[in-house]
């Protein structure tokens, strides 16, 4: 039995998906026998943690601050024990720009992409290139901010006109965007726990025709197959592809990796890897590991293993 | 769901280390998601709800609500009135009471009606728990799914879930400075009877509507109950701020001119407002903590209302319905709504005065004669739903335009609510707001070559509703004269 501090919310704009984990994995610690300090991620973190001294923090947080290292590198300053990724995987996976970099030069099939900062268009003129980027990708084209978790901010610009306030939209949310070619397609996620590939689910919208990113962690709107049907060795590729990814980011304990099977090349695609997937009921991640036969109880259990054990970082 | 081959040894092995399954799983979720109704697909995607959750954070400046400011009402009445009750109606304010509501309360709301220049028979008043529950039992009594309601766009938010969980398809009228287009209206239903499609009502907020703040004008009003009466239209007419008016005359309201009015003597000319449904509430004029409101409807109508409320809750809380009784009695509502004016009237003033120095010459909004929001339109390359993430980094916070739409319009609209927060607050909040949309123009600009430069402070170059792009609700541009509130 462990003290464990269950570290959720925050200021991030996914405060509250990171509620609906945290509440799960403090019922799941409460039923497996361990003490649950709850820490409703604020100013006060570092004092509620010296003050509650647990053995293992079960981060639960999404999004800025919690799946960017931040509180990673505080953790390891107080010498906490904590669950997932160390700081410098969580720092290149809550990067897009960062991980489709380090993919293109691993060989993992990745959508063909530019990136900019505010700050090269500001001061570098970048948008006299736009012209050339958007001849090279074909639109339809996607523009998402580089950090951001959810949906939020991600747009599809059907022509050039489009652009512009795409990019404007994508900026609310980083200093940092990318332009990547739209890939049609199936949408598939592969979570991975320490190391090994869960089933693939499948994402399928229930309106095809209202493409709705934001729609798709709502419960009824969109259809969850788990295991995906796939084509012959398809599952097999892009669960390779996954711990490919989860192994080049460093990624620890778990990670859920969210890929496109183009429709058009029949091939498979990494969009990002999470390095804090959601565990809410409606989550990819959990339901991955209950097809695989792991309830949540479990998923909890082992991830708490999987932090004691590690090796301190410094 | 089996485990694909090559895995299994792995599951197996985890499954082992586990203890025996305690199962919430997706499987369970799946089970529940297969059981939902389908009008349980709600509008608002979850980010869009998360991200309003945020704006609820204590250190954020919210003209996202649509409070109103209950700490001026002074808790020594409110002692006052608690203690009557317990002294002299106690065991019948914890006892259940008529579905349609207590007839002192009925004399309450005819009091609140006189007073905008309308009467009703207490017989064809029901009261209800807020004035939302009359949305939704109206909607319970009129609507089968596909039905069409008629709305204003922009329309009440807390409207359109109703709308939504009723499945009606929801058809909204443009609007302007004098409120909705009662000629677009009419060619609107036009086309909805050669399409073989009879809307059930009109649903609409004439008074400081919600969001737009604007007013629907006497020449309209008159106009849109002759259409009514015309074509057998039901309205429901939404009125929670007429009270709360800070310039200009009152208007008759849409139920008056429909036979409602206080000059027509009762029996006179038989049954009041036969094509509108009234709602009123005591939210906006006392408290919304009491949850008190009620409807006027032609009896038939009322009838079946009736019939939706007792399975919804049996009846309205006595309780409250006898605060509304013993506050009424002491004969004060009226001089607390008129603080409530002054109080008011003087943040809309700040927050008028706060856009015109801080939001860019590109934006729109509306002026308010009352009520409690100001709806602003932004230039079409400005999303409100970003722009609210990038401004709660600010400590800011507005409602989205979108949210008042159910086509998919409004994103780069926003309302803004002046009633909640006071004036310091509303300066700055507008400060923040006003800075961020002048940093994505300024970008905007920079990515499409037409810097403009920030600061201009001129007049606009084209009159506002020419330029192209489908403007929501045009407006005349900052500039134009009136739009400070100390230069009316």
């Amino acid at each position: 039995m462990s003290r464990v501090a269950v570290l959720k919310g925050g200021r991030s704009l996914e405060r509250q998906v990171s509620l609906r984990s945290g509440a799960r994995v403090e019922d799941a610690l409460a039923r497996l026998g361990h003490e649950v300090v709850s820490v409703d991620v604020g100013l006060d973190l570092i004092r509620r943690l010296r003050e509650a001294q647990p053995d293992v923090a079960f981060v639960a947080l999404h999004g800025r601050d919690g799946e960017d290292g931040t509180v990673q590198e505080l953790l390891e300053i107080l010498d906490v024990p904590y669950t997932g990724s160390g700081v410098l995987a969580c720092v290149c996976a809550m990067d897009k720009v960062l991980t489709k970099h380090l993919m293109v030069e691993a060989g993992i099939p990745t959508p063909e992409f530019f990136a900019f900062s505010e700050t090269a268009f500001r001061d570098l003129g970048a948008a006299e290139a736009l012209p050339a980027i958007e001849d090279r990708l074909s639109f339809p084209i996607v523009v998402k901010p580089s950090s951001q978790g959810s949906a939020l901010g991600v747009k599809f610009a059907a022509t050039a006109a489009e652009v512009p306030a795409a990019l404007v939209s994508a900026f609310s949310y980083d200093p940092k965007v990318l332009l990547e070619r739209h890939v049609p397609g199936r949408e598939l996620a592969v979570s991975v726990l320490d190391g090994e590939p869960l089933p693939v689910v499948e994402a399928v919208p229930r309106d095809d025709h209202f493409y709705d990113f934001e729609s798709r962690y709502d419960i009824g709107a969109t259809d969850f197959v788990c295991p995906a049907e796939l084509p012959e060795g398809v599952t097999e590729r892009v669960q390779e592809m996954a711990v490919s990814t989860y192994r080049l980011l460093g990624l620890a304990g778990f990670g859920r990796v969210d890929l496109m099977l183009d429709s058009g090349d029949g091939k498979p695609y990494v969009l990002e890897a999470n390095p804090i997937p959601g565990l809410t009921d409606t989550s990819l991640l959990p339901q991955a590991a209950d097809a695989a036969g792991i309830g949540f109880d479990s998923l909890v259990e082992r991830l708490l293993e999987l932090a004691e054990a590690r090796p301190a970082a410094a | 769901m089996v485990c694909p081959a090559g895995h299994e040894g792995y599951a197996r092995e985890l499954t082992l280390m586990a203890n025996p399954p305690p199962r919430s799983t997706s499987r369970d979720l799946e089970r529940y998601a297969g059981l939902f109704a389908s009008r349980t697909r709600v509008m608002t995607s979850s980010a869009m709800r998360d991200l309003m959750a945020i704006t609820a954070r204590p250190d954020v400046i919210s003209l996202a609500g649509g409070l109103p400011d209950t700490s001026s009402f002074p808790p020594e009445t409110f002692a006052a009135i608690t203690n009557l009750i317990a002294r002299e109606s106690c065991a019948r304010a914890l006892q259940y009471g008529p579905t349609e509501g207590l007839e002192e309360t009925k004399a309450c709301i005819a009091e609140v009606m006189a007073a905008e220049g309308m009467r009703a028979d207490p017989d064809d008043v029901v009261v209800t728990t807020g004035g939302q529950q009359v949305i939704d039992l109206v909607c319970k009594t009129l609507i089968d799914p596909g039905d069409v309601i008629i709305a204003e766009g922009p329309t009440y938010p807390g409207a359109v879930p109703t709308f939504s969980a009723y499945q009606a398809d929801v058809v909204q009228i443009d609007m302007d400075a004098e409120g909705m287009r009662v000629d677009l209206l009419e060619e609107t239903l036009d086309r909805l009877e050669r399409e073989g499609r009879r809307p059930k009502f009109v649903y609409t907020v004439p008074s400081f509507q919600n969001p737009a703040g604007v007013t629907l004008s006497a020449t309209r009003r008159h106009r849109l109950v002759e259409v009514a009466r015309e074509r057998e239209l039901l309205i429901l007419e939404d009125n929670p701020y007429g009270l709360l008016r800070y310039e200009g005359e009152l208007l008759p309201t849409l139920y008056s001119l429909d036979g409602g009015g206080l000059a027509q003597a009762p029996g006179s000319a038989g049954r009041a407002a036969p094509f509108v449904m009234y709602l009123g509430t005591f939210s906006k004029i006392l408290s919304p903590g009491i949850r008190l409101g009620w409807v006027v409807a032609p009896p038939p109508v009322l009838e079946k209302i009736k019939v939706g409320k007792q399975a919804a809750d049996l009846c309205t809380s006595t309780l409250s319905q006898l605060m509304v009784q013993a506050y009424f009695e002491q004969g004060h509502w009226g001089e607390y709504v008129g603080s409530l004016t002054g109080l008011y009237r003087r943040r809309r003033d700040t927050m008028l005065d706060a856009l015109a120095d801080h939001f860019p010459p590109q934006a729109e909004w509306t002026r308010p004669a009352g009520g409690l929001f100001i709806w602003a339109t932004l230039p079409d390359f400005i999303d409100t739903t970003d722009l609210l993430a990038r401004a709660l980094r600010e400590n800011v916070a507005f409602v989205p335009g979108s949210a008042a739409y159910l086509d998919g319009r409004g994103h780069s609209s926003m309302r803004l609510n002046f009633s909640g927060s006071n004036e310091e607050e509303i300066r700055e909040g507008i400060r923040r707001v006003g800075k961020v949309i002048e940093e994505q123009v300024a970008l905007f600009g920079t990515l499409t070559g037409t810097a403009q430069a920030p600061a201009r402070r001129s007049e606009p170059e084209a009159p506002a509703g020419t330029e192209p792009g489908a403007r929501v609700l045009p407006m005349p541009r900052r500039g134009d004269a009136g739009r400070r509130a100390g230069s009316q």
